[in-house]
């Protein structure tokens, strides 16, 4: 089984990409790397990660997560988030990136977010 | 006082990392730590060995990454050694100042020190860094 399933679905324009699994150094990150660039390249600009099953991240996976966010930003377009574990928040707090990023715990939330 | 060790000496490759992050675990869980506290150590043994394999033996398969494991009544402490030509975590910038929070990189050793209570490097005589953490019960 891989490290990180990525599965994506489209609301409107915004493409979301329901992730489980582990975004950690090496297949994980890589995977979320890989379905950031194609989505870009197919001019889907508008993504909501949600990471409610994601059980892990390490600094690398978190990396990866500002590494798309300012890819996706220099297209113009936006990255957001869906449904951090409490575990990723507390990362994402003590990082100072819950700053930097647009967290919802609704789905309904975020998509209106973009509109 | 009863004192379990256990060594590990692995490859200088990523999936290393999986590896010794596994066999901690399992020694953590035999220690009777807290959850939060296997977690944090987790993170930062991830973290560690990330550094050994990428930073320090620049993944030359030539190379290898000790681990020692000690488990005491008092504490938890990890040492992953590598062989390469050491650094100054001094000169490692904060990743939280405003100036580096979009870096895509250098979080390891902030999330080391937060989660763990001790952590320190050091250069063995005979060359690599050895950097050491302690988590207390």
């Amino acid at each position: 089984m891989a490290e990180l399933n990525i599965n994506e679905r489209q609301a409107g324009d915004v493409t979301i990409l329901d992730m489980s699994g582990k975004i950690t150094i090496g297949e994980g990150s890589v995977a979320l790397r890989t379905a950031i660039r194609r989505l870009l390249e197919e001019g889907k600009k508008r993504i909501l990660l949600n990471l409610a099953q994601v059980s892990y991240i390490d600094s690398s996976g978190i990396g990866e997560l500002v590494s798309s966010y300012t890819a996706i930003g220099k297209e113009g377009g936006q990255l957001k988030l869906l449904k951090l574990t409490q575990k990723l928040q507390d990362l994402l707090t003590i990082t100072k990136l819950l700053t930097v990023f647009d967290v919802y715990e609704s789905e309904a939330d975020a998509l209106n977010s973009f509109k | 006082m009863t004192v379990e060790t256990t060594e590990l000496t692995l490859p200088s490759r990523i999936d290393t990392v999986a590896t010794a992050a596994a066999a901690v675990a399992d020694f953590v869980g035999r220690s009777g730590i807290s959850d939060d506290a296997a977690f944090g150590i987790d993170m930062a043994v991830r973290e560690a060995v990330t550094n050994a394999v990428l930073h320090g033996n620049r993944q030359d398969e030539g190379k290898v990454v000790e681990i020692i494991l000690k488990s005491s009544p008092d504490a938890v402490e990890i040492s992953v050694h590598d062989q390469g030509p050491g650094f100054n975590p001094a000169e490692v910038p904060d990743p939280t100042i405003q100036e580096n929070i979009l870096k895509t990189s250098g979080r390891g050793i902030f999330f080391m020190r937060s989660f763990m209570d001790e952590v320190d490097w050091s250069i063995r005589p005979g060359g690599g860094t050895t950097v050491r953490m302690l988590k207390r019960r």
